[in-house]
């Protein structure tokens, strides 16, 4: 599609002053700088958070360790949750979003550039405010220095009694105002989605990724909000005496957590539907087969959408919480399984009987299913809540939402690099590097987080800093730090991969994996229009039915 | 694989799609309405837990005549956006106007109630559980009012340069669904805080 890029003859390009580059890309509206500028920004932050884990777990290596002291390690784990999830895993998805979503529909842009860039500025800010704290937050008191309080920063922890000093009102207000943003964000994505669509992409003609992310932005609107007005309370207590989360003056402790978990449990859906997205675009490409089930997997993510809204409480087990409302919790976190499971039987069957192609993206989304589908049973399991009880703030849990986090999340998002990084930069990544990548990344993951499930049914707490030697837990543990440093590397196979595929990758061209989604119709990287022609579309394919006009789509939907 | 292979597909007809003002404005409003949720639950959850007084039984009076001027200020930014779409400009102008009175009047109510609260009941936002839970929802509340204020005030100056016409109707339309949304917000307010919460 030659034809979807303006060229002018004899126009000679200039190189620009490195100021005016810079300033161009500070002062974009433009969605895919944009996106660029979630995805490396939470590059940085993914650094930042996995240093943390990397000293978290040299703490553990062994009983009795004092490689950091007991208020580093709480800072660390802190800090390590709430990067992770707040300046990581949600910029780098609205970055995909931002840049894969206008492409899809055969858009111009979003919605509302500016508003785009506004909110991307505000997530930024709030990531400075949050590590600004390090030097900023010990205040007049002269306590304190990173957030400690944890990163769902339980009541009465957060009052000012016990956390003297301004680092928590650091971490407050970075969430309150990343999440400002991510509303911003979310605002976007859903204008875009109902209102920029290109001539006949219809709704059920939406390519998989622009319906899952459609839904993720619906959730955002009433996910997170819950956490910014209980941060506002958070504040109003802090600031001008308020008791929202007082107990001594008949506040309540459990309030805050059912805040914070209406936000949170819905939170993790938030993130992973965003994956389920990429691994509808990526399987069916490379299965060489359209998706199977495409109007359930709409339906499948609506419902999980609705659910995850009512299954917050199952995060409070312990708190004691009455039999009716224990049952209610277990009953619809069990729920959340049948359209998940839903899901996976679908990605396997559009595998079946396809051409599989193993190449590094597909390599991830298959590590994504097994390993997905192992942290959703482990969810099953701490979903009864007599089994919740007796392994609430153990290393089993850790174990159970790092598989979901990384075996999940990060494997889908590492898969979607290696599919999109062609259409962004015009480079291939490099495939030997990639296959490194991957199975340093396989071994070190399942080193680490197949291990950690044990001692957490030895009855290893979680957030502890250091442990008596004898309980068994030693040599686990040392396994787990192994497997984190294997992970280690792998990254940094990864970035390497990313900075020398940049300059030395093979040339990508338009269509590198022969797709199907609108995207790989133009350029690599896409020119600043996107669509020299508005595109027009019959069926859930429109590259498929340009290259096989004597078989199109549109004929069996 | 060209641009004459895209051509095989025939536009359909009529490819319009809604409003992205309207439609982002509906986000907001849905993502608004969880905020306020969580500031009503707080507000009924709380009922009846200070330790210490004084109650809302005890200080609160019912603002009849200014929940009165903010619903019918609804009503009134209804029919200045009709009078833009026949482009009736001075009914419009008018009526905006009306607008921005109502609202003022009720913020004033407000600013009344809590001056009263604060100097004949010493109820304060750290007095108590009500105090911390009243001052925070209506004060939520307030700050929407303000908020819409000041934007309903810089569309009016426009309209007195003479800069808002009939085709930005629609624009115009977005405010007014906020306006409405602020009025449907205060019947929840109201409801909870002055007759379920007493």
């Amino acid at each position: 599609m030659s034809s979807n890029v303006i060229t002018i003859q004899g126009l000679e390009v200039q190189e620009k002053p490195w100021v005016d580059t810079l300033h161009e890309w500070v002062t974009t509206v433009d969605h895919k700088r944009l996106g660029i500028l979630y995805i490396v920004y939470a590059l940085v932050f993914l650094l930042f958070g996995g240093i943390e884990a990397i000293v978290i777990r040299i703490q553990l290596m062994h009983s009795h360790n004092n490689f950091v002291s007991p208020q580093v390690f709480n800072r660390m784990f802190t800090m390590h949750g709430t990067t992770m999830i707040f300046f990581v895993a949600m910029p780098i998805l609205f970055g995909f979003a931002n840049y894969l979503v206008p492409l899809m529909i055969g858009a111009r842009d979003m919605a509302f550039p500016r508003l785009n860039a506004f909110s991307f500025w505000l997530s930024a800010l709030g990531g400075f405010l949050l590590y600004f704290s390090v030097v900023g937050a010990n205040g007049l008191y002269g306590a304190g220095d990173a957030p400690d309080v944890g990163w769902w920063a339980y009541a009465p922890l957060t009052a000012r009694a016990f956390s003297p000093g301004h680092s928590t009102d650091y971490w407050t207000l970075a969430l309150l105002v990343s999440g400002f943003g991510s509303i911003g964000t979310a605002i976007n994505i859903i204008a875009t989605v109902l209102c920029l669509r290109c001539p006949g992409m219809k709704l059920s003609r939406m390519p998989l990724l622009v319906w899952l992310n459609l839904v993720m932005a619906g959730m955002v609107l009433i996910a997170i909000t819950p956490l910014s007005a209980a941060q506002i309370m958070l504040l109003i207590d802090r600031y001008l005496g308020g008791h929202f989360f007082d107990a001594q003056a008949g506040g309540s402790a459990v309030l805050w957590m059912h805040f914070f978990w209406i936000f949170g449990h819905p939170e993790v859906y938030v993130l992973i539907i965003p994956c389920f997205a990429f691994m509808s675009e990526i399987i069916p490409v490379f299965s060489r087969k359209p998706i199977f089930g495409y109007p359930v997997m709409v339906a499948a993510t609506v419902c999980i959408g609705f659910v995850s809204l009512s299954v917050w409480a199952h995060h409070m087990f312990t708190v004691g919480m009455n039999s009716y409302a224990n049952s209610f919790f277990t009953i619809t976190t069990m729920a959340v399984g049948v359209p998940t499971g839903i899901k996976i039987f679908n990605w396997i069957g559009t595998m079946w009987g396809g051409r599989i192609q193993f190449r590094t993206p597909m390599l991830f989304c298959i590590g994504f299913l097994f390993q997905f589908l192992i942290a959703g049973l482990t969810g099953i399991m701490m979903a009864a809540a007599p089994f919740d009880w007796q392994l609430s703030l153990s290393y089993f849990v850790v174990a159970h939402f790092h598989y979901v986090i990384v075996g999940g999340i990060l494997f889908a998002l590492f898969a979607a690099f290696y599919y999109w990084y062609p259409k962004i930069t015009g480079r291939m990544l490099s495939e030997r590097l990639g296959k490194w990548h991957f199975w340093l990344f396989l071994i070190g993951f399942h080193l680490t987080f197949d291990v950690m499930h044990i001692p957490g049914l030895l009855g290893m707490p979680r957030r502890i800093y250091t442990y008596e030697p004898g309980r068994g837990w030693d040599t686990l543990n040392l396994i787990v730090s192994i497997g984190a440093f294997i992970q280690a590397i792998a990254i940094l196979v990864f970035v390497w991969n990313l900075i020398s595929s940049y300059f030395n990758g093979a040339k990508a061209g338009n269509d590198p994996w022969d797709a199907w989604t609108l995207e790989w119709s133009t350029s690599s990287p896409p020119p600043a229009y996107n669509f020299a022609t508005v595109p027009v579309v019959a069926s859930r394919r429109p590259l498929w039915d340009l290259k096989h006009p004597e078989d199109p789509d549109n004929l069996y939907e | 694989m060209s641009a004459a292979a895209t051509s095989v597909v025939e536009i359909p007809q009529a490819w319009t799609l809604l409003y992205r003002g309207k439609v982002a404005m509906a986000c907001l409003i849905i993502a608004e309405s969880a905020i306020f949720t969580i500031f009503l639950v707080a507000y009924l959850f709380y009922l009846g837990k200070s330790l210490t007084g004084p109650t809302p039984r005890e200080v609160l009076e019912t603002p009849i005549f200014f929940t009165i001027c903010l619903l019918s200020s609804s009503i009134t930014v209804h029919f200045a956006g009709k009078s833009l779409e026949r482009n009736n400009r001075p009914a419009f102008l008018a009526l905006w106007s009306l607008t921005i009175i109502l609202g003022g009047l009720f913020l004033f109510g407000t600013g009344r109630e809590w001056h009263r609260l604060i100097y004949e009941h010493g109820l304060t936002i750290s007095t108590n559980l009500f105090g911390t839970t009243y001052y925070s929802l209506v004060g939520l509340h307030a700050f929407h009012v303000s908020a819409g204020l000041i934007m309903l005030t810089v569309v009016l100056i426009c309209g007195l340069a003479g800069r808002v016409h009939d085709d930005q109707a629609r624009r115009v339309d977005v405010l007014a669904l906020y306006w409405h949304f602020v009025d449907a917000v205060w019947v929840v307010v109201f409801t909870v805080v002055y007759i379920v919460g007493r």
